[in-house]
């Protein structure tokens, strides 16, 4: 208990300096500048109905993603869940990679597929003879919605996922046995086993599409803007930091007040139980049914995901004249004078070097945070739980300026070093780790370690030999996507970048700033390696933690 | 497959991107810029061994977000020189007075349309004109005459042609629209948007967006005239895949037909070299530099003595007459000029 109190420690002191520190800093120089209060930039706030509909539209779109995004990816998570079938890992591995796209390069592909000049709008055309493209959907409220669910599809498949994938099958048997029909063992008996993760799992998309940016610029287009938007643009583009931090502030208290309220309802309402981690979960697929239901989810998967991936690495290599490997030239003939020139092998360094730095911490405080709220229970684990969950609902621009006026005397002038670009990532990073183990780690009977402790087990003995064998899937879940959140990041890895240290986001984002075709050409070229080399550590990462599994056994 | 088992490689790569390339001897000068900076390599370590000191450059996000930052950092500065402050943020600039003042001798020779701070706390070093672009082989296959002027585009012919970027999120969508209230007037500025709306515009919000998104000249979109730089021309030869006779793409000048973006340097209060950042902006603005800027960052030198690279004399033009906003003006009407374009055109 004490070790468990110890371990937490550091959690807090890592937010208290890196996320509490500069985030009151920066409200308090922005709506008290000077000491004094001054009302005139935020009066607006209250005069102007622009500010009402903007939290309108933010909230309702988020909830529609939410549920978008779950009712198509819990079928999918019942299949990766239940059964075993052909190059699963690889599946599950490309599934994840979306998530590290950045937004203009996903806005590139989806465009290249659904726009005018796109093969689905000219296979219509040629079917039913028409002379207008009929699909007209580069821009709004449905692209908007559908990148939502790209996005977050992997993460609720994932998560509940691996946490279904843990529910003891004989429970179902026992159900069955006792006459109950497929449909009610589902609804009286998984469904409410699986709660605990479904919630967390949508807390997370909520959080996400909540605080939106680049999805809704891109894709949604002029018309939509969501606070997330709205901060930015008040703190660059007018200067009005008082306005800026003051819808900063609304953003993290709606988010606050939604997840306690989830913590708090979701408070002791979760069964502990345990299942033998030995047997894995997933059998060969059985019956023309079992077939059905996982070639129907591949077949959704490759339509949603897996088509607008390829459309980008083909359109690395189609140039206007056909096909070529002219721009995978381009990117490694280096030989560049500019000072900014990255060669794709440093790029790639880089981004791996930050998102493993990332995963490292992201892992260590999302453990201690989890088993810290695990332990605990009630009213004051609520208010944790949402307290830790608070920096992936905060603007990313007041946190940045934060660090700019609160962070800047040695020996934590941390503003233009590169840590603060892991520590970023580590702050975005470590809620998730936390949501993906707590579901897990709750519903270890406490009796279990009880049981060890008086057999003569000490703490450290009663976690490695029984806690982490049965939260290891909800570890390795945690971490590919600390790893994946850190890859894809650009805004603070922009905030500092240094001749040496940009990474593939930053090269590709350099690339598209230019007109011509060799640098449209290199930018896909670089997502496209930046999509392969995700793709690859994602692999490494889940044999490297199915192997460490199997010798426990 | 094993787990890895090279941890000091694993190490190895973990602080790859927290080593910092072996600090030479002499002081170092840290200059703060934004995403878009460049410049060669050999002109760094020149200065560098001339000066006897050490380049150290740090981008920090976009021109804005790096412009707050600095204005943020104003008691402990990040740095000793900021390049990057452009004419639509220089009132901001200068109010919140983070600049030193430094009349380099250079400047003389400089055109007085650029030296927009009489004070010389900001230098000009370049400048680039938003206007219209259009793709040629579009207009040659279709039988359309392009248009030769921004007032054209709100014409029944070029209806559902033109993708613009939003001037609220956007730089050079607020280049555009400072142009058309330098052209139109403040009381004229809106009708024309209000044209250009019924004339099915395409808004996006931002300048990747609009052109690898909507421009036919550079996707699969079906939008012939954008709004980008009278440099993109130049830019579309150089990085073309085959060597080009003649550019896809022209930039419609005009009469007071693209608002001119000038960049400026300054040094920042509080830098403990002085002398060294006065050599680093005479550097800036020098022949050598002011000759390597074009190809780096796709913008006309501010120097007159500066000769153009052969693909910006042939593909570029440079707009004689832009339209004019007084940066006191822009800073001043920013928010209300933003909101009656929203009210205008997205409404």
């Amino acid at each position: 208990m004490t070790v468990r109190r110890l371990l937490f420690l550091p959690v807090v002191a890592f937010l208290v300096l890196f996320y509490g520190y500069p985030l009151c800093a920066i409200f308090l120089h922005s709506l008290l500048p000077e000491g004094r209060w001054d009302p005139t930039g935020i009066a607006r706030l209250f005069t102007s109905p622009v500010y009402a509909r903007l939290l309108w539209f933010t909230t309702w779109q988020a909830l529609l993603s939410t549920a978008l995004t779950l009712l198509v990816a819990l079928p999918g998570a019942y299949v990766f869940s239940r059964y075993r079938f052909l190059a699963k890992g690889l599946w599950q591995a490309l599934l994840t990679v979306p998530f590290v796209l950045p937004t203009v390069v996903a806005a590139a592909s989806f465009s290249a597929l659904l726009g005018a000049g796109g093969p689905i709008n000219t296979l219509i055309m040629a079917w039913f003879d028409l002379k207008r493209p009929p699909l007209a959907a580069d821009q709004g409220l449905a692209v908007l919605l559908l990148a939502h669910v790209f996005y977050n599809y992997s993460l609720v498949l994932r998560l509940v996922g691996s946490y279904w994938s843990g529910l003891d099958p004989r429970i179902r048997e026992a159900a069955a046995t006792l006459g109950a029909s497929p449909w009610q063992i589902f609804l009286r008996i998984t469904l409410p086993l699986l709660l605990p993760a479904i919630a967390a799992a949508a807390l997370l998309v909520f959080v996400f599409c909540f605080t939106s940016f680049g999805i809704v610029l891109i894709l949604g287009g002029p018309g939509y803007a969501t606070l997330e938007v709205e901060i930015y643009r008040q703190a660059i583009h007018l200067f009005n930091l008082p306005m800026a931090a003051a819808l900063s502030l609304l953003q993290l208290t709606i988010n606050f007040l939604l997840m306690w309220l989830q913590a708090r309802l979701g408070a002791g309402k979760q069964l502990a139980f345990f299942t033998d981690t030995a047997r894995d979960g997933d059998v060969p697929a059985a019956g023309w049914r079992a077939k059905a239901a996982i070639v129907a989810t591949l077949l959704f998967i490759t339509a949603l995901l897996i088509a607008p991936l390829a459309a980008l690495l083909a359109a690395s290599l189609q140039g206007e004249g056909g096909p070529t490997l002219a721009y995978y030239r381009g990117l490694f003939s280096g030989g560049s004078d500019a000072l900014f020139f990255v060669a794709p092998a440093t790029a790639i360094t880089n981004s791996l070097g930050f998102a493993l730095a990332t995963t490292v911490v992201a892992l260590c405080l999302g453990l201690a945070a989890a088993r810290h709220l695990a332990a605990k229970d009630g009213a004051g684990s609520a208010w944790w739980d949402a307290l830790l969950m608070l920096p992936l609902a905060t603007s990313a621009v007041s946190l940045g300026f934060g660090y700019i006026i609160a962070l800047n005397r040695p020996p934590l002038d941390l503003r233009d070093s590169l840590a603060m670009v892991v520590i970023a990532h580590s702050l975005l990073a470590f809620p998730f780790v936390m949501r993906c183990i707590l579901p897990a780690l709750r519903r270890i009977p406490p009796s279990l370690g009880e049981a060890a402790a008086t057999l003569g087990a000490s703490p450290g003995t009663v976690f490695r030999e029984i806690e982490l064998p049965l939260i290891r899937r909800a570890i390795l879940v945690g971490a590919i996507f600390a790893f994946a959140i850190s890859m894809g990041e650009f805004g603070a890895s922009s905030f500092v970048t240094r001749p040496h240290t940009a990474t593939i986001p930053v090269a590709i984002y350099r690339y598209l700033s230019l007109p011509g075709e060799m640098n449209y050409g290199q930018a896909m070229a670089m997502s496209s390696l930046l999509l392969l080399f995700t793709c690859a550590a994602l692999l490494v990462l889940a044999r490297a933690a199915g192997k460490r599994g199997e010798t426990r056994r | 497959m094993t787990p890895i088992r090279s941890w000091p490689a694993l190490l190895a790569l973990l602080l790859l991107p927290f080593s910092t390339p072996a600090a030479a001897d002499g002081p170092t000068l840290t200059v703060m810029s934004h995403d878009s900076f460049d410049i060669s390599r050999h002109l760094v370590e020149k200065f560098e061994s001339t000066h006897k000191a050490t380049l150290r450059f740090v981008k920090s996000g976009d021109a804005g977000t790096a412009l707050v930052q600095a204005i943020l950092a104003k008691d402990k500065p990040l740095a000793d020189v900021f390049f990057g402050v452009d004419n639509t943020y220089l009132s901001r600039a200068l109010n919140a007075d983070i600049f030193l003042p430094y009349p380099s001798p250079l400047l003389a020779t400089f055109p007085a349309t650029l030296r927009l701070d009489p004070q010389h706390r900001l230098l000009p070093v370049s400048y680039g004109d938003v206007c219209l672009n259009i793709d040629r082989a579009w207009f040659r296959n279709k039988g359309i005459t392009p248009p030769a002027d921004l007032a054209d585009i709100v014409k029944p012919a070029y209806k559902g042609l033109t993708v613009v970027e939003n001037p609220a999120t956007s730089s050079p969508g607020l280049a555009f629209l400072l142009a058309t209230i330098g052209r139109f007037g403040e009381n004229g500025y809106l009708s024309f948007w209000k044209g250009l709306r019924d004339n099915d515009v395409k808004v996006a919000n931002g300048w990747k967006d609009a052109y690898y998104g909507h421009f036919t000249a550079a996707s699969k979109g079906d939008r012939p005239i954008v709004v980008s730089y009278a440099s993109s021309p130049a830019a579309a030869v150089h990085y073309a895949k085959e060597p080009l006779r003649e550019a896809p793409t022209a930039a419609v000048g005009g009469d007071r037909g693209s608002f001119r973006q000038i960049e400026f340097i300054g040094i920042l209060k509080g830098t403990r070299q002085p002398e060294l950042a006065r050599a680093f902006v005479d550097f800036m603005l020098d022949v050598p530099v002011q000759e390597d800027i074009p190809l780096r960052m796709w913008v006309f030198p501010a120097n007159p003595g500066a000769s153009l690279p052969e693909v910006m004399r042939r593909h570029a033009v440079i707009p004689e007459r832009p339209a004019e906003v007084a940066p006191e003006a822009i800073e001043k009407h920013r928010q209300q000029w933003l909101e009656a374009w929203t009210d205008a055109v997205l409404r």
